[in-house]
């Protein structure tokens, strides 16, 4: 038996999803610059894609740009709005507990001038929306938050956020990192007041190095691949036709019936948390941990006190159980263990020993027990042999 | 210059006797080896006390050099020019064009060294070197014969063809790897076992490998590693059958039974018997350690008598008087430093005492050691008999 409970690093891909990546690659293989006919096909594919993606956000496909995955769509966003609006001002926010992608364009935009606050979070992950209203000033020209945390799966309140932004200044631009929202929540850019979207396809079974920037048409950014002006200009290169083709099919067949498969990744989330609170020591981390009906639908973060979370997800590969140690853990302590975790004051003998389970519409009722089952083995084997 | 022949110099192996051959077999068998994964078409020749390799076709120069650089046994490559014998007048005109475009319009200090490997050349050794210096001397007024230290040594050696060169690129020196019989390694992730295996193999020792791994406590990614730094011995000693062995039961058996601060000692008491079990298993004669006295707890000169105790082949331990620096140096010259500090658990690492032993006493740990006679050997044997074994090249 396998059970993959790792969908927030990758998902499989949907049969659907591969037979257009392979008809674009094998047969529609034109380069929708070509003028003749060939070129013509494959801007067909582009534009059907954008026209489906559109469609789940309910917004214009003219404001979807093709990128090369998530990290591509959070280093556009982040760093293209703040150099389009550098005269405009120098301050820029966002939270503590963002993703690697994020961050690392925070501390580059620091690096060139700006200033950067980091808004704080309270146990559960959730950003302090007053810390939040006090940051913002006349030279604030962007703010950046993500909707779901990947490690701990808490969601944030972005529309709130926008809407404390908004009221400040309608002219600063809402970024939201909707990596692991996109595909599990009804987004809607326009009625949020988000500006600007990052997205990636390989989380809702579509091919890597696929991913999408929404771009409301008010905002301006600077492009930061420049060539030969593919994507009016907004983005160079020749268009991967096979990822956004199959980008377009994944996110079309993530927002069909989303709310069923939402209510039954939710119902496992509820299941697993049920099973995990039966074994000793066991706590939830994020949203989750106070009460299970909150927070995303398809993140469990737990930590397993006196078992090292790396050991037990090797112990669990064994077993054919896939899931994610929440840090960054090695034999080489001078390597920083999770910030979320940190952020979230995790108790210190926890931060090694919190792994993360995640869930797709593909997860069964099957794969969590047999997780479970797995789980009451190793956890009490493991927990017999600890370092003195 | 495009060379096309490129002349190996062995040292040692010239004076192994009536074994020359053996010794001069091995080298061109080591040479073809390293130059299989080498891009072009390359034959290597045994002719009169030298060996040449030719190239033909593509390849490229600096790939080619840095391949034999990595074989043992070989203490210089020089790239020559071959030309045949049409005549002296010829030979100095192919001499002054070589050193003109060696050296195009240096200024520098020279000496013709000649030899004669085919006897019935008209012009003797002597001559040839006065006529061929006074050849170069003609042709470029910046060139300077200094007989006693010259910068620039041309040598010319005639044979059916002749050879001109004046360049010798440092070889790896030590033995081709074949010619001494073969050892087994215990190889772990850190920096100081390939190095050893490395030492080793450049006395013309063959090197077999085993490697201890403990899942799910150490991942598939450390074992990865250690092929990788299999890979990396392998570049110099040839293919290595790398033994890995699941310890992850052993050790916790161990854990459970015997005194903390005697574990990782037992532990490596245990590690040294199967390595001997599969040395004897594939004719080693001996194991190779990549020990340096006081380095750690295990490494005192008491915890080394210890694991030593239960060996009956001699352990080979080329870093014994090693600093740790003088360790990475060697590491990072044979590319193998990068691989080594790669931050993953090793089985040494994962239970270890707050405070080891350094100063075991034989006899205590031999009495804690009967404490695992119950399940011991049964353990043992099922580690062995669950080695995989995977073929490095």
């Amino acid at each position: 038996m396998e059970a993959y409970l790792d969908n927030s690093a990758t998902t499989p891909c949907l049969e659907e999803v591969k037979e257009i990546v392979v008809r674009t690659m094998m047969e529609d293989y034109g380069n929708p610059s070509s003028k003749h006919r060939k070129g013509m096909q494959a801007e067909n594919y582009l534009r059907e894609s954008r026209e489906k993606i559109a469609k789940t956000l309910k917004v214009q496909e003219k404001e979807i740009f093709f990128t090369s995955g998530g990290t591509e769509s959070d280093n556009w966003a982040v760093i293209g709005a703040a150099m389009a609006a550098r005269r405009a001002g120098n301050h820029v926010i966002t939270t503590a507990v963002e993703h690697a992608a994020i961050l690392q364009c925070f501390a580059f935009l620091e690096e060139q001038g700006f200033r950067v606050t980091y808004l704080p979070v309270d146990h559960s992950g959730r950003v302090d929306l007053e810390a939040l209203k006090e940051a913002l000033c006349e030279d604030t020209i962007l703010v950046s938050m993500m909707y779901v945390n990947n490690e701990i799966g808490t969601v944030e309140p972005v529309a709130e956020a926008s809407a404390i932004v908004k009221q400040y200044d309608p002219r600063i631009v809402f970024h939201v990192d909707a990596i692991q929202a996109y595909g599990k929540f009804r987004i809607l850019p326009k009625k949020q007041g988000i500006d600007l979207l990052s997205v990636s396809g390989h989380k809702i079974h579509g091919p890597k190095g696929s991913g999408f920037l929404y771009v409301s048409e008010k905002v301006r950014i600077l492009p930061l691949i420049l060539g030969g002006g593919q994507q009016k200009g907004m983005r160079s290169g020749t268009d991967n036709v096979p990822g956004a083709a199959g980008l377009g099919v994944a996110a079309e067949l993530a927002y069909t019936k989303l709310e069923e498969k939402t209510a039954q990744m939710q119902k496992l989330k509820e299941r697993l948390i049920a099973g995990l609170l039966q074994m000793e020591d066991v706590t939830i981390q994020g949203e989750a941990g106070i009460d299970p009906a909150l927070g995303a639908p398809h993140i469990v973060s737990a930590s397993f006190r006196n078992v090292r979370s790396e050991v037990l997800l090797h112990a669990l590969e064994d077993k054919g159980v896939y899931i994610s140690s929440g840090s960054a853990c090695s034999s080489n302590k001078k390597i920083p263990v999770s910030g979320v975790l940190k952020e979230i004051h995790v108790e210190k003998a926890l931060l090694e020993s919190t792994v993360r389970f995640s869930f797709s519409a593909l997860t069964t009722e099957e794969e969590i027990d047999y997780c479970l089952e797995q789980l009451a083995q190793i956890v009490p084997m493991l927990r017999r042999f600890t370092r003195h | 210059m495009d060379y096309r022949t490129f002349l190996i110099k062995y040292g040692e192996i010239a004076i192994k006797g009536k074994n020359r051959y053996l010794f001069e077999d091995a080298l061109v068998r080591r040479i073809r080896h390293a130059l299989l994964k080498v891009e072009g078409s390359f034959t290597v020749r045994k002719e009169q006390g030298r060996i040449f390799v030719d190239c033909e076709g593509y390849y490229d120069f600096d790939e080619t050099v840095s391949a034999l650089q990595k074989v043992f046994g070989i203490v210089g490559i020089c790239p020559v020019v071959v030309t045949d014998d049409h005549g002296f007048e010829q030979l100095a005109k192919e001499v002054v064009s070589y050193m003109g475009e060696v050296y195009p319009n240096q200024e520098l200090t020279f000496k013709v060294d000649a030899r004669r490997a085919r006897k019935n050349y008209p012009k003797t050794s002597m001559e040839i070197n006065a006529d061929l210096g006074e050849a170069v001397l003609d042709a470029f007024p910046n060139m300077k014969v200094d007989v006693h230290h010259p910068q620039v040594m041309l040598s010319v050696e005639i044979r059916e063809r002749i050879y001109i060169y004046s360049t010798i690129l440092p070889g790896a020196g030590g033995m081709p790897v074949g010619t001494n019989g073969k050892a087994m390694l215990l190889l772990s992730g850190g920096i100081d076992s390939p190095v050893a295996g490395y030492m080793i193999a450049k006395r013309g020792v063959e090197i077999d490998a085993v490697y201890f791994h403990a899942p799910p406590y150490t991942s598939d990614r450390a074992k990865q590693k250690v092929v990788d730094l299999a890979k990396i011995v392998a570049q110099y000693s040839g293919p290595i059958r790398l033994h890995v062995v699941n310890f992850t039961d052993i050790q916790l058996y161990i854990y459970e039974k015997c005194p903390h601060e005697e574990l990782t000692i037992i532990m490596r008491r245990y590690m040294m018997r199967i390595a001997e079990h599969f040395a004897q298993e594939n004719n080693c004669l001996g194991l190779i350690t990549g020990e340096s006295i006081g380095q750690v707890a295990s490494q005192t000169m008491q915890s080394l008598a210890a694991t030593n105790d239960v060996c009956t082949l001699p352990v080979y331990r080329p870093l014994i008087g090693f600093d740790k620096q003088e360790i990475v140096d060697v590491s990072v010259k044979i590319d193998a430093y990068e691989t080594s500090i790669l931050p993953f658990e090793d089985c040494c690492t994962i239970f270890v005492a707050k405070h080891p032993v350094t100063k075991p006493n034989l006899n205590v740990i031999r009495r804690s050691e009967e404490k695992l006679s119950e399940k011991i050997d049964e353990l043992v044997k099922t580690a062995i008999e669950t080695t995989e074994v995977v073929t490095v090249e």
